[in-house]
């Protein structure tokens, strides 16, 4: 393959930008010069999640909101939009089926939009594990915005929140009642809340529980809460539960919206702007770009410790171990001490 | 460092409203553990080559029923060259007349499949046509 010039990524080469991603996903060589080279040009762009579960409607919600953005002069400019829309791959073949754009042919034929599908590839989080070097590279190339949809997610696939600088939470009616609204999970991480399919019965009462939800709590805004050390932070395992109250509360809007027909997008598309203005006249955004990048960066030492580890291990070494576990001689925490300390 | 996966856009061009066949391509090929990217009905040249380019695909899959094969499939391969995707192997499946085959394959498609093909050779040929 040949080497890919970072500069005509730069200078909107969509093929090199392409190619680049390839790289970056695949953890090629190459990858690694590609990211330091755009490195220096990111911090500029929005970073939207979106984020709920299958089929609420989270891409025909990008291409409305894409759409609408494309003709808008929000940023002073019309913005160019880059889309990760990330489904899931099979456990058992390796497989995927990426049927995202599927719900995103209006925005085809747009130069100033790149919508890219990518397989989750094992990871649980609601994304893949390349996805925040996605951002990065897309970042680099001059987006404007870069609306990241996750995996269609039930209760748990809260990554999204740590990634983006605005997250927006995609709900339906009849989704379940206000105990579900009230658990612990993807509710809590969203800085908008979406009713979508608002044209059928019961999104009043799904926007009335979300309501609830968010009197009796909060929802959203985690960056308050005090960054935890140590491979400790993001927003499921805070050190310390309680905001700092120093910073300022953003309360999430709940919107209604028919994705297919584009009702409620345009006051959609305000509280996004809004949330990026709040996020910048308050400092917010930067305390959310250094947890983002902590995090990333816990994220590559977990990745480079198991490389190393998984390099110096001797040939042979992990199956005896295995085989003990399965045998019932050794506890697997046991095993796992004992095959850190032998490379030590 | 993760292995290459083998991507695959699978895309219908024309007016046709059919996709059966294009889906259980789609789904055997996510079977074979290929990364399926599937953009949906009524495809213009300019769109299927636009989203190969931005999905950085290996292979373009299109199924045709309409009969206008003939028309598509030489305009698609002409625009995925013009815009740097020489690499990217075209293969196409659906009604077409033996006798036009020949002049498809002449024009730069890797391979013509007909109404009961088997999934798995499809998937052979896919790895074939991508590992050489």
């Amino acid at each position: 393959m040949p080497s890919i010039n970072p500069q005509a990524i730069r200078e909107g080469d969509r093929l090199a930008l392409s190619k680049a991603l390839t790289a970056v996903e695949n953890g090629l060589p190459e990858s690694q010069e590609i990211q330091a080279a755009l490195f220096p040009f990111t911090g500029q762009a929005h970073l939207l999640g979106i984020t709920g579960s299958p089929g609420s409607g989270k891409s025909t919600l990008v291409n409305q909101l894409a759409k609408f953005f494309r003709c808008q002069r929000t940023y002073g400019k019309t913005p160019k939009i880059a889309i990760v829309a990330v489904d899931p791959t099979s456990p058992f073949s390796g497989g995927a089926l990426l049927g995202d754009r599927i719900r995103m042919q209006d925005l085809s034929g747009d130069k100033g939009i790149f919508i890219r599908s990518m397989a989750s590839r094992g990871a649980l989080g609601g994304l893949a594990h390349t996805t925040a070097a996605f951002a990065t590279v897309l970042d680099g190339a001059g987006f404007d915005m870069i609306i990241i949809e996750t995996v269609g997610a039930g209760q748990a696939e809260v990554e999204i929140a740590s990634l983006a600088h605005t997250t927006i939470v995609v709900e339906t009616p009849g989704m379940g009642d206000d105990i579900q609204a009230i658990k612990a999970g993807i509710l809590e991480i969203g800085d908008i809340l979406v009713v979508n399919k608002a044209d059928q019965p019961g999104a009043e009462n799904a926007a009335r529980a979300l309501q609830v939800m968010l009197e009796m709590g909060r929802g959203g805004g985690w960056e308050r809460y005090p960054a935890g050390k140590h491979m400790r932070s993001g927003p499921h395992e805070l050190k310390n539960p309680n905001p700092d109250p120093s910073l300022p509360t953003w309360q999430p809007p709940i919107q209604l919206v028919t994705a297919t027909d584009g009702t409620g997008v345009e006051e959609l598309a305000s509280y996004v702007v809004d949330h990026k203005t709040f996020l910048k006249e308050t400092g917010l955004w930067q305390i959310k770009e250094s947890h983002r990048l902590e995090k990333d960066l816990e994220v590559l030492i977990q990745d480079l410790l198991l490389r190393e580890w998984l390099d110096r291990l001797e040939d042979g070494q992990y199956e005896v171990v295995l085989k003990e576990v399965v045998t019932r001689k050794r506890t697997p925490i046991d095993a796992a001490q004992s095959l850190i300390r032998k490379i030590n | 460092m993760q292995e290459r996966k083998i991507r695959v856009l699978i895309a219908k061009p024309g007016l046709d409203g059919h996709d059966r066949g294009a889906k259980v391509i789609a789904r055997a090929l996510r079977d074979a553990g290929m990364e399926v990217i599937y953009t949906g009905l009524r495809q213009t040249p300019e769109m299927i080559a636009e989203a190969a380019l931005q999905e950085d695909v290996d292979v373009v899959g299109l199924s045709i029923l309409s009969g206008a094969h003939n028309a598509l499939v030489p305009s698609i391969i002409k625009k995925l060259h013009a815009i740097g995707l020489v690499n990217v192997k075209v293969f196409v499946g659906g009604i077409i007349p033996q006798t036009d085959i020949p002049s498809l394959l002449e024009k730069g498609v890797y391979a013509v499949y007909g109404p009961g093909t088997n999934t798995q050779a499809v998937v052979e040929d896919i790895h074939q046509a991508v590992h050489h």
